[in-house]
Parts: C-alpha cells; sequence; structure tokens
C-alpha cells in the first residue's frame, strides 16, 4: 500500500521554465526512494510541489495523493495540517529551519504543539526524547541550547527530531547531509534510518551522492531535464543501467575503492529548461544518439518487474548487457614521463617543515582582547617532487586551507620553513617572490567566486601574462583556452556565461597562464556535478603528465583523491595524522582516523553498502582553539576507548608525531598504537567482474 | 578586451544611445543657442519686464527685463560643467578613498577614515565661507574643487564597508597570488565591481552639485550676479513659480532633462559593466 502517489506532475516557472516535466512516483510504507540527477534537473522543485511550498508564480499540475487524499489545490489552512504532520522535509541547510531566537528544544516542542493536543511540559519532554534519540549527547541540557550554538552535523540531527516529532508517514530529505562532513554525514545517516525505523515512515531521499542513495535506497528515480529516465530496484539500477544517462552517472563517479583508469565524462551540459531539445532531452550527449532518438521524447516505458526506462535503444542495451564503459568512449591519458624516475632523484617541488599558523582567539566587541589560540596548523611537515601528487585530505577546519594560503604567501611563516622550488620563503624579497609566483598558481574551489564576474574571460586569463610583462599575450590566451578544452572565440564573453565545469576550465587555464612549476588545487571539483567532475579530473592529470607539473591537492573526497593523487597527507586539527603513498594509506590504513574517514564513505556499490561495517566516530571536531593534550584524536578515537588504562596513558600524554611503519615503504601514521588494517573490502559483485 | 566589450555593449545600449543623444543636443542647445536668440544675456529689455513667452523673448523676460532664454541658456553652460566634473571628481574620490581604505586596512584605513569623519562633522558650509572670499577673484573651477569636496565622503564610507567584503573574494586573492600589484588590484578588480553603486552615485551627484550650488550662491558664495546658473535661476524662479511660471519652468525643465539624460547614459553603462544584464 502506498503512502503517496505522484502522477504526471509538472511545474512550469514564469518564462516558460519547465523545471518539472512529468514525474509519477509511489512511496511505500517504510520504503526509501532515492531520486537523483544534476543540479538543476527538478529534484528539488519536484518535493517542493509535494509539500505545497513553491512560489506564487508556478504552475502546478498532475496530481499528489497522500493517502488516497489529494494535496494539489488542497486549502492553505488544510495543507498546514498536513506539512509536519503526515509529511515533513529535511533541508540542506538546517540552520534557515530554526528561528535563531529560540532553543532548539523550544521549537521541537512547538513543533509537537501544533499537531497534538499535549501540555507544555509534556511537549518539552517529547524534545528532549526525540533530541536523545537522535543521537545529541546530553539532550536535556542541549535542548536549551540555541540553534547556533549547534555544530552542523547537530542541528542536522536537531531538524530530523523535528521533522519526526509527530510521527510523519513521509519525511522528504533534500540533500540532507551535503553540507557535512564525511564521518559526521556517516553519523547523520545512521540518525536517519534509526528514525524510519522508529516512525516507519516512507522517505523520499533526494541527494546528487550516487553513494548515499546506494546505502540508503530500496528503489531508485534517475531524473534528467525534468524528468524521469529511469527508475527501478538499486541493485538494477546500479548494476544494470538501461539507460545511457544513468550508465554515463555511474560510470564517471571515483570510487575508493576502485582501479578504475579513467573517469568517463560525459560531454556538454544539461540542457536549460526553457530551450529543451526536441527529442530525447539527453540526446545531445548522448554517444548512442541515433536520428530516431529526435523525433519525439521518448517516454518512460516499463522493461520488467518494476523498472522503468526512458530511452528508445533501451531493449539493444539490455540484449547487449552494455556498460557504461561501452556506451561511453574511454578517453586516453597520455602517461607520465617523469613518473618513471624513481620519486628520490627527482626534484623537490615544495617543501613544508613544522610548519606553524597560529591566530589569536579575540573577544569583545569595543576593546579587543586576546582569550586564547586558535591552532589552525600545528606543526605539519611533507614535501612534493616534481611531477607528483600531494593530496592534503580532512574534515573542514582542519587547517586544509590555512596550509595553502601559508604556502601561496611566499612571505615567511610563524613558525617553521616553507620551501618552494628551492628557495625559502623567509628569504626572498620582493622581486624574487614575484618571480617564484609564476612558478606556483592556484586553482579555487568555487569556480564562480574565483574569477572576477566583471572581466571578460581573455582578460581573466592574460591577467597573469601581462602582470610578469610576457609578449603575445592575446596568441597565449587562444592557445591556453584550446589547451583546457575551450574555444578562442570564448575570450570575449564573461564567467557567467559558462558552466561550473567551464568556469572551472577557465580558473585552470589561468593557473597555467606563466607555465609554473607546481599547481595549488583548492577543492577544484567539489562544486562540480559527477559527470562534470570527470571531465575536469581527467583534464588535470592529462595536463600533469604532459606538462610535467606537480600538483597540492587540497579535497575532502576522499575517492577523487584516490583517483588523482600519488600521494596523501590526512590531516586532523592542524596536524597530519597520517601520510603515504596512496595504496598503502588507501589499502592499509593505520591511523584510527584515516580508518574512520575511510570507512565513512558512502560506496556508490548497494552491495557492498549492505554489507559493509562502519567504524563511526563519537561526536564533532574539538575546537582547534582547545586541542585535546597527547593526541588529539583520543577524544573521538575509536581505539582509544578501547586501550587498557595503563595504554591510555600514553596517548593522553605524549602527543604521537608521524613515525614510518614497519613495513611499508612511503607509509606514516602519528598514532602511538598503529596497525594497519583493510576498511573498504571489496564486494562479491566486484570479483565476479 | 574589457574596454573593447564594454565600449561594444554600451554601444549596442538603447538608453545609453538616447541618453548620449540626450547629452549632445543640450550641450549643443548650451553653447549654440544663444546664437539663434535675438537678445545677448546681458541685454535688458527696459519695455518688457516680467514679459511672458512671446514671439521676441521666446521663453518670456525677468523683473529687470533679461531675456530668459538667453539667460537661462548661460546658466546652463554653468551648469553643465559644474554638475558633471563635481559628479566625476566626488565619486572618484569616493571611490578611491573608500576602495584603499577598505583594501589596505590598518592604518591607511585609519588615517583616510578619520579625515572622511573630520569632514563630515565639520560644517562644510562653514568652511566653504570661509575659504570662498580667498577665491574670489580665482578661476571657478575652484568652486568645483570645493563642491566636490564636500560631496564624496558617505559613499566613501559605503564603498569602504563593501570593499571589506570584496577584498574576502577569491578572485581578488587569486589576483594577489598571481603578483599584481595592490594598487593595481584595487583599480581593476575591486572598483569595476562597485560600478552600479558608483554610477548610481554620480547621477546623483550631478543634480546635487546643480542644486547645491545655487544654494551657495544664494548666500554670495560661487557664482555671483550678474552671472547665472541653472541653480540660481531655479533659486530665483521658485519664489514667483505660481504669478511667473516662466521664470521657473524653464531652467527647472532643463535641468530635469540634464538629469534624465545623465540618467539614461548611467543606466546603460551600469548594463554594459554588467555582464549579468543582456540588454
Ligand atoms: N522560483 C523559481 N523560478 C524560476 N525557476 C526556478 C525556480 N526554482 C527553480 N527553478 C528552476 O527549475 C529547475 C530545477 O531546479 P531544482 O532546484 O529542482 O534542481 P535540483 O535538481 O534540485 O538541483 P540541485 O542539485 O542543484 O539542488 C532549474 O532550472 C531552476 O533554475
Ligand atoms: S533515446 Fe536516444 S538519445 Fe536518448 S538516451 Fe536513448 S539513445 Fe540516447
Ligand atoms: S595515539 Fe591513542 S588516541 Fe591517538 S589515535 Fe592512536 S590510539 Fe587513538
Ligand atoms: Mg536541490
Amino acid at each position: 500500500m502506498s503512502i503517496l502517489e505522484v502522477r504526471d506532475l509538472t511545474v512550469t516557472f514564469p518564462g516558460g521554465i519547465q523545471a518539472v516535466r512529468g514525474v509519477s512516483y509511489d512511496v511505500a510504507q517504510g520504503e526509501v526512494l532515492g531520486i537523483v540527477g544534476e543540479s538543476g534537473s527538478g529534484k528539488s522543485v519536484t518535493s517542493l510541489a509535494i509539500m505545497g511550498l513553491l512560489p506564487q508564480n508556478a504552475v502546478v499540475s498532475g496530481s499528489v495523493k497522500l493517502h488516497g487524499q489529494e494535496l494539489l489545490g488542497m486549502e492553505e489552512g488544510e495543507l498546514t495540517r498536513v506539512r509536519g504532520k503526515a509529511i515533513s522535509m529535511i533541508f540542506q541547510d538546517p540552520l534557515s529551519a530554526f528561528t535563531p531566537v529560540y532553543t532548539i528544544g523550544e521549537q521541537i516542542a512547538e513543533a509537537v504543539r501544533v499537531h497534538q493536543k499535549v501540555g507544555k511540559d509534556k511537549a518539552a519532554r517529547r524534545a528532549v526524547e526525540l533530541l536523545d534519540l537522535v543521537g545529541i549527547p546530553h539532550p536535556d541540557v542541549r535542548a536549551k541550547a540555541f540553534p547556533h550554538e549547534f555544530s552542523g552535523g547537530m542541528r542536522q540531527r536537531a531538524m530530523i527530531a523535528m521533522a519526526i516529532a509527530n510521527d510523519p508517514d513521509l519525511l522528504i530529505c533534500d540533500e540532507p547531509t551535503t553540507a557535512l562532513d564525511v564521518t559526521i554525514q556517516a553519523q547523520v545517516l545512521e540518525v536517519l534510518k534509526t528514525a524510519q525505523a522508529e516512525t516507519g515512515a516512507g522517505i523520499v531521499m533526494i541527494t546528487h551522492d550516487l553513494g548515499v542513495i546506494a546505502g540508503m535506497a530500496d528503489r531508485v528515480l534517475v531524473m534528467y531535464a525534468g524528468r524521469p529516465v529511469e527508475q527501478g530496484v538499486v541493485d538494477d539500477i546500479y548494476y544494470r543501467p538501461r539507460m545511457p544517462y544513468t550508465m554515463g552517472l555511474l560510470a564517471s563517479i571515483p570510487r575508493v575503492d576502485g582501479e578504475q583508469d579513467t573517469l568517463v565524462p560525459i560531454e556538454g551540459n544539461p540542457p536549460s529548461p526553457a530551450a529543451l531539445p526536441p527529442g530525447c532531452p539527453f540526446a545531445p550527449r548522448c554517444p548512442m544518439h541515433i536520428d530516431a532518438c529526435d523525433d519525439e521524447e521518448p517516454p518512460l516505458t516499463q522493461i520488467g518487474g518494476g523498472r522503468y526506462v526512458a530511452c528508445i535503444r533501451s531493449r539493444e542495451i539490455e540484449h547487449k548487457g552494455m556498460t557504461g564503459a561501452d556506451v561511453f568512449p574511454v578517453p586516453v591519458i597520455p602517461p607520465s614521463d617523469v613518473a618513471r624516475v624513481p620519486r628520490e632523484e627527482r626534484e623537490t617541488v615544495l617543501e613544508l617543515d613544522n610548519l606553524v599558523r597560529h591566530y589569536p582567539l579575540m573577544k569583545g566587541a569595543v576593546f579587543k582582547r586576546r582569550v586564547g589560540t586558535v591552532h589552525a596548523v600545528d606543526g605539519i611537515t611533507f614535501d612534493i617532487a616534481e611531477g607528483e601528487t600531494l593530496a592534503l585530505v580532512g574534515e573542514s577546519g582542519c587547517g586544509k586551507t590555512t596550509t595553502l594560503q601559508q604556502i601561496m604567501q611566499l612571505t615567511p611563516p610563524q613558525s617553521g620553513r616553507v620551501v618552494v622550488l628551492g628557495k625559502d620563503s623567509s628569504r626572498l624579497d620582493k622581486a624574487a617572490r614575484k618571480a617564484l609566483r609564476g612558478d606556483l598558481q592556484i586553482v579555487f574551489q568555487d569556480p564562480m567566486a574565483a574569477l572576477d564576474p566583471r572581466m571578460p574571460v581573455g582578460d581573466i586569463i592574460a591577467e597573469p601574462l601581462r602582470a610578469h610583462g610576457r609578449k603575445n599575450v592575446s596568441q597565449r590566451v587562444a592557445e591556453l583556452l584550446t589547451l583546457v578544452g575551450l574555444a578562442p572565440e570564448h575570450a570575449e564573453r564573461y564567467p557567467q556565461q559558462f558552466s561550473g565545469g567551464q568556469r572551472q576550465r577557465i580558473g585552470i587555464a589561468r593557473a597555467l597562464a606563466l607555465e609554473p612549476k607546481l599547481i595549488v588545487l583548492d577543492e577544484p571539483v567539489s562544486a562540480l556535478d559527477v559527470s562534470i567532475q570527470a571531465g575536469v579530473i581527467n583534464l588535470l592529470e592529462e595536463l600533469k603528465n604532459r606538462l610535467g607539473l606537480s600538483y597540492l591537492f587540497v579535497a575532502h573526497d576522499l575517492a577523487v583523491v584516490r583517483h588523482l593523487a600519488d600521494r596523501v597527507a590526512v590531516m586532523y586539527l592542524g596536524r597530519i595524522a597520517e601520510i603515504g603513498a596512496v595504496e598503502n594509506v588507501y589499502d592499509r590504513p593505520a591511523h584510527p582516523y584515516t580508518q574512520a574517514l575511510l570507512s565513512a564513505i558512502p560506496l556508490p556499490d548497494p552491495e557492498m553498502e549492505r554489507s559493509r561495517k562502519r567504524i563511526l566516530l563519537e561526536g564533532d571536531l574539538p575546537s582547534p582553539a582547545d586541542p585535546p593534550s597527547g593526541c588529539r584524536f583520543r577524544t573521538r578515537c575509536p581505539k582509544f576507548a578501547r586501550l587498557s588504562e595503563a595504554d591510555k596513558r600514553r596517548c593522553v600524554d605524549e602527543e604521537p608525531s608521524v613515525a614510518r611503519l614497519a613495513r611499508a615503504k612511503d607509509h606514516g601514521a602519528a598514532c602511538h598504537y598503529a596497525e594497519e588494517i583493510e576498511v573498504i573490502t571489496a564486494s562479491e559483485h566486484q570479483e565476479e567482474q | 578586451m574589457r574596454s573593447k566589450v564594454v565600449l561594444g555593449r554600451l554601444l549596442h545600449n538603447r538608453q545609453a544611445r538616447y541618453g548620449g543623444i540626450a547629452l549632445i543636443l543640450l550641450i549643443a542647445l548650451a553653447y549654440i543657442g544663444p546664437y539663434l536668440g535675438a537678445y545677448d544675456w546681458t541685454d535688458k529689455d527696459f519695455l518688457a519686464f516680467l514679459s511672458p513667452p512671446d514671439a521676441d523673448h521666446w521663453w518670456g523676460t525677468t523683473s529687470i527685463g533679461q531675456d530668459m532664454y538667453a539667460v537661462t541658456l548661460r546658466g546652463m553652460q554653468k551648469s553643465i560643467v559644474i554638475g558633471l566634473l563635481v559628479a566625476l571628481f566626488a565619486t572618484g574620490l569616493a571611490a578611491l578613498v573608500g576602495a584603499f581604505a577598505g583594501y589596505f586596512g590598518g592604518w591607511v584605513d585609519k588615517v583616510l577614515m578619520w579625515g572622511v569623519d573630520l569632514l563630515l562633522v565639520l560644517p562644510s558650509f562653514l568652511i566653504i565661507a570661509i575659504i570662498s572670499p580667498r577665491l574670489r577673484g580665482a578661476s571657478w573651477l575652484w568652486f568645483v574643487v570645493l563642491l566636490a569636496a564636500f560631496a564624496w565622503m558617505i559613499t566613501s564610507r559605503v564603498v569602504r564597508s563593501m570593499t571589506l567584503s570584496l577584498r574576502e573574494r577569491e578572485y581578488v586573492q587569486a589576483a594577489l597570488y598571481m603578483g599584481i600589484p595592490r594598487w593595481k588590484i584595487i583599480l581593476r578588480h575591486i572598483v569595476p565591481n562597485l560600478s552600479s553603486l558608483l554610477i548610481i552615485d554620480a547621477t546623483l551627484n550631478v543634480s546635487g552639485a546643480v542644486i547645491g550650488e545655487a544654494a551657495l550662491s544664494f548666500f554670495g558664495f560661487g557664482i555671483q550676479p550678474p552671472d547665472v546658473s541653472l541653480g540660481t535661476l531655479i533659486a530665483e524662479g521658485a519664489r514667483n513659480a505660481t504669478g511667473y511660471p516662466w521664470l521657473f519652468a524653464f531652467p527647472a525643465g532643463l535641468l530635469v532633462l540634464l538629469v534624465l539624460a545623465i540618467n539614461l547614459i548611467g543606466d546603460g553603462l551600469r548594463d554594459a559593466l554588467d555582464p549579468g544584464s543582456n540588454s
């Protein structure tokens, strides 16, 4: 018996923007339906339409039935009663869902009292119970806290508590964990599972993360350009996709476990909802495209039990048993010449020696006084050889960006040394610094923020060239644009006129302009959709090999890191927890933090997700203003909890430093009791292949 | 590249085109118009005091028999120049001081903002009153400088606070990491991103200067009788606007036209500089 029945839902915004064009699905009691799709595919608009939360100017048609009762066109007062009682929604940004001036407890109690006739005390008690259920420590105390006093992960839990306050029949979660770190994401997903078990609700889980869906969903709906293009049981979608778009999507995600050689990008961009192609909306990007595809939009048709596909060639795909790699051309990336030289014989392009950066913690508005020190970066050491990629990974707030800034500034650090291409940053004069800048460039995370919106792209790329007095600027700009896969004519356009992936390519072109030796990449693909991300990752790899570049790559996505990096350094609270060659760290992590991090990453593989055991971490990252004594990780370390009292003493008193592990050549961990274990196990399905 | 692209967009912009044409016509009227009229602005027609517009005196006459057409155009010559120059100086100064203070911070910020605050609290009128007598014989351009000097402070504070947030943008950091000198970053990345604000401010300054100049003239500084400006004419005409509307309507109408033309150009420039708009 399905709780929610959506039929032919369409949403049109003024200006002929067809955001949603005929979505139909059912959600049964206790079932999790995952909705995936690229940014702008209409996932959020679909769920807002169901909740009746769209702006007035949106035209909605079709039917949405909750327990057989039509919600579309329902009167506002009645709808409010349904919302929050029978359906709840969990948003990406939990801060916007709470009013800043009331305590979390009051707001949850309020949600209870709106829909149930209970006394104030009882509602308050229920709020504490709910907070306890979602795993907030000391819920009675925490209920009296204000939203801003909660960390991101805790706020998301509180939001889940509020959403399940009235035992809803249906929970709609729109990117519930996108803003969170992986270890926190793992916690929140666990809470969501608990909440579902508690309420027996159906869940609609919207996300762009195919790993999260693999672990949560029973059935999956893939959306493209406002329409479902494939729908089916989770295993079918992941192991036997029948629509080229789904196949491409799955082939384009980097995996933490896998040995894919090259990612398969989907060329092009999703169509604009105001100007859709006549036939199949995926046709312009589809390698299997034939003339018949342009005749009319293929309807979502059933092929076998509970499976729907909108592609005229799906049967052929089925018969031939094609996979993503068969359909999409696998790009060939030339190998690197430098990689053949052993690491020790290569030049060192960057060396950090015990780098420290502390910030004073100030308090008071008028008379500022120092109340403490933020240990943003607290003594890190690593080096990068020519032609090598070192990735710096860790949760937000662990000091990755500060480290990059310290390197990029090329000024004397507070303590320690930064040596770029053999030149110590504390001994540079103005001219030498400027000359060195030509060899050291950066690509930023947000491709929109990093490009001046008021400058044509040609000027943006020409800027470093002019600043360093290079000749033939316009010719070089055209060359660079071609190098990153754009057209020279694009030079006259402004950054807004490009898609996210293209903008990142512009950022890369600018970084390459001066032919640097080392490029610092600050989360270069995290703002991009997976299918676009694959293209940029491949570009970075190709450029590195062709031009002999070295990268310092900062990322929180460990799957991307595995794919791109040669070596990896895991940071925790301003220090390096583990460092080494990628194979060593990923296959045999030795530090408990790395182990937890790796086990928290959702894999785009439903079978593996089901059989996996997670190492869940307790609590949040401690404040870098007040790191724990001894080992900084001990407050959350699962291993510490299992140690004997005598062994624990050492973790509390003595700060571990990175020590090379006995058996490995390039692998070190900062843990007194480091022990290599395997966390990502290969699934049976993979072994079959 | 940018100037070429912006110029191209500006020429394609309809508002900017109309505004530009209107401004050129107004300037032509101010400088060529007087040759078409029968009277000079210094002439006095003792047979027609306060006569309404007719075939002889196209725009009527004043209480002492001056030809309104000639006088108004004479006033407009001054006012166009004063308005445009004051706007240019005041907005330019506001942009530079605000952006430098906001971008550099530290003591540069402290010193510049201290200066701004000082100018804000000092009664500008008093200062002008003190300085004006010394400028009696000097070129009236000094007067422009004086007017501009007291019209930029509030905008520069706004510019400074906007710069504080622009400074943190990644593209500004990116420029620094590319080795671009800081003053160039300010001119190339900060000021263009404040252009919407600055253009609005400049258009407001044009009318502000024309009117402000009149207020000062009224107290005996700036443009002094027998010389006239649009501002003095409007101020005088306003007193008798109901009885002798032509004394007020023509100068006021021209000021409105001038401001409208400037506004159109400003809007066009804003669109041309803003890549988000596609007009
Ligand atoms: N209020 C609105 N007015 C006009 N267009 C809108 C509005 N809200 C959304 N759209 C458009 O509808 C389309 C679908 O948007 P939607 O937010 O559902 O995408 P999504 O799949 O949730 O993407 P994301 O992964 O980025 O959250 C987009 O093209 C968007 O620009
Ligand atoms: S219908 Fe044609 S264009 Fe669309 S996905 Fe199928 S093969 Fe590709
Ligand atoms: S040193 Fe102790 S607390 Fe730190 S990671 Fe190792 S076992 Fe855990
Ligand atoms: Mg969305």
